[in-house]
């Protein structure tokens, strides 16, 4: 048997028609007498044209919006849901002014549910607790460093007080809370008029990163809720407006989250 | 026209590519996505006046590459795949009838080939250079990419190769 003088490279261009026409006429004449290689080669260039009819409706299809957002388009993308986020936000506020949009601010909802029961609970702790004038808290802030090191032990994550002084309030004290799913640390605030708010912390909140601001409102409670990774936080006012509290709440959530 | 347009306008044969290579259209879109994004970002070491193209289909390429291997991926990678191997893809034959699928079993490198010589008819120096590989290796992949392909829509056994003068 004599020895093919073509290489299987050749034969390859051949299929893709990269030969010149000298090597072609010779391969094509070569190839007229073994029709079993002359099959192998025409069975090649079937399956291409089959290869390239099976994808082609690809090259004419729409490109998804999705897709053709990218580098510059899709940072801009991002920052528009971000702000059309905020809007919704502010519109639900109530049209505030001076409100500061930040992008670092959680976008992701929680689990309606879990929030809503969350804000009822810390409504019912706040008008049990906000009219009592004998005994408000269970420690008091003259014990701050004591009670945010318990409550921080009891709910298994490290505590803080936010002080919010430069909205007016300051510390009264806190005490520990039966929660849906454990203990809950509540801590109270009152301005120099007597008004009193009061900060719900639970933890187990896993799977709710982070949230927005929501408000809800129980009876004559006022609550702003939010979720900060594994913690939800939830204030509380019966007295002051919503303005006034959403003041407070921004300035709780700047101090957790400097 | 700036590099932002030419990429726009790449992605329908990105999206041609990344579905021959990825097999469905869910992760084929994932990998243009995630090839366009690293495009972006890495589009200063793009070098102007060259083939944004082969360049593009590098990133995917490499992209792909990455989650394949990240999804531990059962690909046949291995490009000397003994005779033997073939045996199954000749027992499959039967039951694999359509080409689509046909081009999902053939071991990766060999489908990268395939795809870029007859979907994108690039050069085979553009092959070599877009994935790397000699262009000596481009033409073997090439070779067993079809020969197989035949054999899996075919039934018939590999047919004789011609044997190669140097």
């Amino acid at each position: 048997m004599s020895v093919a003088p073509f290489t299987e490279a050749e034969l390859q261009a051949y299929v893709d028609d990269r030969l010149d026409a000298a090597r072609r006429a010779e391969l094509e004449a070569w190839l007229a007498e073994r029709p079993e290689e002359a099959e192998r080669v025409a069975a090649y260039r079937r399956l291409g044209d089959e290869l390239r009819e099976l994808y082609a409706p690809l090259l004419v299809e729409p490109v998804p919006p999705s897709l053709a957002a990218f580098g510059p388009a899709r940072a801009r993308w991002r920052r528009v849901a971000a702000v059309a986020g905020w809007v919704a936000v502010g519109a639900a506020l109530g049209g505030l002014a001076g409100w500061e949009l930040r992008e670092t601010r959680p976008e992701a909802a929680a689990t309606p549910e879990v929030g809503a029961a969350m804000a009822r609970r810390a409504a019912v702790a706040h008008a049990t607790y906000s009219p009592e004038v004998r005994h408000p808290v269970e420690v008091g802030a003259d014990q701050e460093a004591h009670l945010v090191a318990w409550l921080s032990k009891r709910l298994g994550a490290p505590l803080r007080t936010p002080k919010l002084e430069a909205v007016g309030y300051s510390l009264v004290g806190g005490r520990l809370l039966p929660g849906d799913n454990g203990p809950v640390a509540h801590f109270m605030y009152q301005c120099n008029r007597g008004t009193r708010v009061t900060l719900y912390v639970r933890t187990e909140m896993a799977g709710n990163r982070e949230t927005a601001f929501r408000y809800a409102r129980e009876g004559n409670v006022g609550v702003f809720y939010w979720v900060d990774r594994k913690l939800g936080y939830a204030l509380s006012s019966a007295d002051i407006s919503k303005e006034d509290l959403l003041k407070v709440a921004n300035a709780v959530y700047q101090q957790l989250n400097p | 026209m700036n590099e932002a347009q030419r990429l726009v306008d790449l992605i329908p044969r990105l999206r041609r590519y990344a579905r021959a290579l990825a097999g469905d259209r869910a992760s084929a879109d994932d990998l243009v996505q995630d090839t366009l994004e690293r495009a972006w970002a890495k589009l200063h070491l793009y070098r102007r006046g060259t083939d944004l193209r082969a360049w593009l289909f590098t990133v995917m390429h490499n992209v792909h590459v990455n989650k394949v291997r990240a999804a531990r991926s059962t690909d046949p990678l291995d490009d000397e795949m003994p005779e033997l191997a073939q045996r199954a893809a000749q027992s499959d034959a039967l039951v694999v009838r359509d080409l689509d699928r046909a081009i999902a079993r053939l071991p990766a490198e060999q489908r990268a080939v395939l795809l870029l010589v007859t979907l994108e008819e690039m050069s085979y120096e553009q092959v070599a250079r877009t994935l790397g590989i000699p262009i000596g290796t481009v033409m073997s992949r090439l070779s067993r990419a079809r020969e197989k392909l035949r054999s899996m829509m075919t039934g018939q056994a590999a047919a004789a190769k011609l044997k190669v003068v140097k």
